[in-house]
């Protein structure tokens, strides 16, 4: 297969960026996405020119490195899978492939296809954990946990904080994945204590990083390589509302 | 070089007690003045990152991930095990420890690996408060399944993810004290070298990744908690980032690498399909409770559709060589198992390296949405690689590079041989022997982490004079120099070969001499080879760019240099283990079934490497193995 890539190239954070045109052949369907961006960083190198820089690692779709644009699509065409698992037998032979790195002003860009997501990392310390010390906790088996719980906290603990939802939501919201948080938290026992204070936290730490409000588009839940749905927005919203309601009480 | 492993005193079981009991203490105020640099934030780091600053201490911690929350530990699949005995099936620390040491061929410590069962059960409580999903009973109560190498189920998990889940409990921790101030966090940040002054570990010297500026740290004490070092076969299981680079830096500033011929290859990946590939990815072990292993008796029949071979023209192979664990039998016998018989021209799919792990029974007896609910997400990922279901034919799976158990050489107390540097989680070599159980990686990652640095390292700090130097000091000064000077000359070689291409043809040779069974021969052969390459690669590789921003082909061509030196260790460590144990396997010496064969005698102790000099040979040094409870015996699973 060969396919004319036109992917985002960047020098640093400041410098502005341009759109690079690049033919590559000798792909095969059963390559990764990623594999074909290796080949033609292969092919650069060889030539003296600069690897484009990108996000990756486990390559597996759990580490949530990769943040591509493909097509204007978050991690691409298929559903439920992150750039690294997506293969070019997905694509038509010969297609024209636009890759961009995620495009919110929460994520500046360092570099070619990099963005700097530490605005999750730091949405995470305004409040995603349960506040307990090594040592001295119960035994795992004190406190049952009625299965459905758990599960419902699992399907939101899946989330790989890769960035999709505010790549591909309109509002450049990124409300899934506080969402996914604090619904991960808020469906356990262990979770209760701070459950107020969690949502509170975490939207307001999500709003001092410049994300968008959600409107409901339902982008985040299509592009999500985990498909963690927005049901969980929803629960935020009541407990963030429990926890406004009860500052209000407060006074 | 001196190896004390300054075990406590005392029969086994009291070992850790009495540790606990004569240690020292630093007073809650005190703490804060003592600065700990932890690099990688993995299972282990993550974790003692997170407890050392609960505790008090200033932390620094260091990955180059972009986010902690990326570390590799988060791709481990299966699960956790921890001796809690809840299914009343026979399990006890006792039973957790002796099997570890079995599964590790008898060639770890007993003393570290007791403390590892003991803690375990630790883990699990400290998980599950911090929020931890794991599975569950419909009553509520956690869930437990059996792994490789074991009678009993002990295995804690939260379906396909349980690494995912374990490093953002982690992360978690970390993020609150981040948030609290305590910990100091850099991410795109990697460590390149150790300074060591007046043999005491005082800091470390780094690369930011994104702005290319090379900074030192001065700490009171360094921990290493920077993986393994399966990437060296190029194609492994492991992230793309994982690398040696921290562990070899510090081995060629006097810390002694510990049997880094003991690689562990995981039976259950997914098979090779094309030169192009990047990485191979695992299929949990776990599938092996309900998949049963086999490939056709007849080399004539390996061409034909699984499901139209009759089973008596199978030959289940793991059920019958070894029926008492049968499907579950440890990764290396299991292994070597499968690479048997594809050299008997029995395996099937592309290149004939593969085996069957087949679902069709389990469907049948327990029905496909149990079967669905239990590995949902192992099949998923299956089809999308390989574009088959696996609900409906037997995956092929094969062998693949996945754990590394040698590391760098410590004591009972995680420390190694220098002073003030502390080594955690795989990067260490202390708890799996020659070859890991199953579910016991993040048992070891998370027990380093939670609960055994903070007792040793708090000891450490209470017993040793403190002296910090400062990152001004002209010793730091010189490494830094060092370090630049490494980075101008990858940049200067302006050859015309990908530092991948080195990497490629490295694995290779690894992979092919040093991989599931090695000889004299393809030893010394390796390390020919590999002499030859790294000579090539530093006048022919290609760097472009600069020093001074985000400059991807610069770290992986730095990655690769030290792999091209540490392949050869690697080599001259199995050339010198005359002996097959566990992972390492000499086909020289095995008995006529085609089981590893030992010689306690000789080799019931871990070869260290001292680093001599870049045109010298390492000295190898030996830490006796002294077996004082358990009797090594053969290491049967039949």
């Amino acid at each position: 297969m060969k396919f004319t890539l036109h992917i985002w190239r960047q020098a640093n954070r400041t410098a502005p960026g341009r759109m690079e045109t690049h033919a590559i052949d000798g792909i095969t369907g059963d390559m990764s996405f990623l594999e074909m961006i290796d080949l033609l960083n292969e092919k650069l190198l060889r030539e003296g020119k600069e690897a484009i820089a990108f996000d990756h690692d486990c390559r597996e779709g759990i580490c949530g490195s990769c943040s591509m644009m493909i097509d204007g699509q978050a991690h691409g065409p298929e559903r439920g899978a992150a750039t690294c698992q997506l293969h070019m037998r997905s694509f038509a032979d010969g297609a024209d492939i636009i890759v961009e790195p995620w495009r919110v002003g929460a994520f500046p860009v360092i570099r070619d296809l990099s963005v700097d997501r530490g605005a999750f990392d730091r949405i995470i310390q305004s409040g995603g954990y349960v506040s307990v010390n090594t040592g001295g906790t119960p035994d795992g088996n004190a406190l049952p946990v009625p299965k459905p719980h758990q599960e419902r906290a699992m399907d939101a603990a899946e989330c790989i904080g890769c960035g999709a939802c505010a790549a591909a939501c309109p509002n450049a919201s990124a409300m899934l994945f506080v969402s996914a948080k604090v619904g991960h938290l808020g469906a356990l026992p262990q979770g209760q204590a701070e459950r107020s204070e969690r949502a509170k936290n975490m939207v307001a730490a999500h709003d001092r990083e410049g994300f968008g409000h959600c409107t409901f588009y339902g982008e985040c839940e299509a592009a999500c390589p985990k498909s963690i749905s927005t049901e969980y927005i929803t629960q935020l919203n009541s407990d963030y509302l429990a926890s406004a309601a009860k500052a209000v009480v407060k006074g | 070089m001196k190896l004390d492993a300054r075990v406590p005193s005392g029969p086994l079981p009291q070992k850790w007690e009495n540790f606990k009991k004569d240690q020292k203490l630093v007073n809650p105020a005190n703490k804060r003045k003592f600065r700990v640099l932890v690099v990688g934030t993995g299972l282990a780091g993550g974790a003692a990152a997170a407890t050392l600053a609960e505790l008090g201490y200033e932390v620094l911690a260091f990955c180059f991930q972009d986010s902690p929350r990326r570390a590799h530990s988060i791709a481990a699949q299966g699960g956790i095990n921890a001796a809690k005995n809840y299914q009343n099936d026979g399990d006890s620390v006792w039973r957790l420890f002796y099997d570890t040491i079995k599964g590790g061929d008898f060639r770890a410590r007993e003393s570290n690996v007791h403390r590892l069962a003991e803690v375990s059960v630790n883990i699990i409580d400290q998980c599950v408060a911090q929020g931890v999903p794991f599975a569950r009973e419909y009553g509520g109560l956690l869930e437990n399944r059996s792994f490789g190498g074991a009678q009993v189920s002990r295995t804690f998990y939260c379906r396909g993810q349980t690494g995912q889940q374990l490093l953002l409990g982690a992360y978690q921790a970390l993020s609150r004290q981040i948030h609290a101030g305590q910990v100091k966090m850099f991410p795109r940040t990697e460590m390149l070298d150790l300074v060591v002054i007046d043999g005491r570990a005082r800091g470390i010297v780094v690369r930011h990744l994104e702005s290319g500026k090379v900074e030192s740290f001065a700490g009171d004490a360094v921990l290493l908690a920077t993986g393994g070092y399966s990437n060296l076969y190029y194609l492994s299981t492991n992230a793309q980032g994982c690398n040696v680079t921290a562990t070899y830096r510090a081995y060629k500033r006097g810390a002694a690498f510990a049997n880094p011929c003991y690689t562990q290859i995981h039976p259950t990946c997914i098979p090779v399909s094309g030169d192009h590939q990047s990485k191979l990815t695992l299929m949990s072990e776990s599938l092996r409770n309900d998949g049963r292993v086999w490939v056709p008796k007849d080399p004539t029949d390996v061409g034909k559709h699984p499901n139209d071979i009759p089973d008596a023209n199978r030959d289940y192979i793991l059920e019958r060589l070894y029926p008492s664990y049968g499907n579950l039998a440890p990764r290396d016998v299991s292994s070597r198992a499968a690479k048997r018989v594809c050299d008997e021209h029995r395996g099937v799919g592309p290149g004939g390296r593969g085996v069957y792990l087949d679902f069709a029974d389990a469907i049948r007896r327990q029905g496909e949405p149990k079967i669905r609910a239990k590995y949902g997400n192992l099949f998923d990922m299956y089809q999308r690689i390989t574009a088959e279901n696996a609900y409906q034919r037997p995956m092929r799976i094969y062998p693949a590079l996945h754990y590394t158990m040698g590391g760098l050489w410590v004591d009972y107390h995680l420390m190694s041989n220098i002073d003030g540097l502390f080594v955690l989680g795989e990067a260490n070599f202390s708890d799996h022997g020659a070859n890991r159980l199953g579910a016991s990686a993040l048992m070891q990652g998370l027990a380093d982490g939670y609960f055994v640095i903070p007792y040793t390292l708090g000891n450490y700090f209470a017993s040793t004079k403190q002296d910090r130097r400062s990152a001004d000091a002209s010793e730091f000064k010189a490494v830094e120099a060092e370090v630049t000077g490494q980075v101008k000359r990858l940049l200067s070689v302006n050859g015309k070969r990908p530092a991948s291409e080195f990497h490629r043809e490295l694995g290779k040779v690894i992979w092919d001499n040093v991989g599931m069974s090695r000889t004299k021969q393809s030893c010394e052969a390796a390390v020919s080879k590999i002499r030859g390459l790294r000579e090539e690669f530093w006048q022919t590789v290609s760097v472009p760019g600069t020093a001074d921003n985000l400059n991807v082909a610069l770290e992986r061509a730095g990655r690769v240099a030290d792999f091209l030196e540490f392949g050869e260790l690697l080599a001259t460590d199995a050339l010198l283990r005359n002996e097959s144990c566990g992972g390492h396997f000499r086909e020289e010496y095995q008995y006529p079934d085609g089981e590893a064969k030992r010689d306690d005698e000789h080799y019931t102790h871990a070869a260290a490497f001292e680093y001599q000099g870049d045109d010298k040979p390492p000295t190898r040094h030996q830490e006796p193995l002294n077996y004082e409870t358990v009797k090594p015996a053969v290491r049967s699973y039949k």
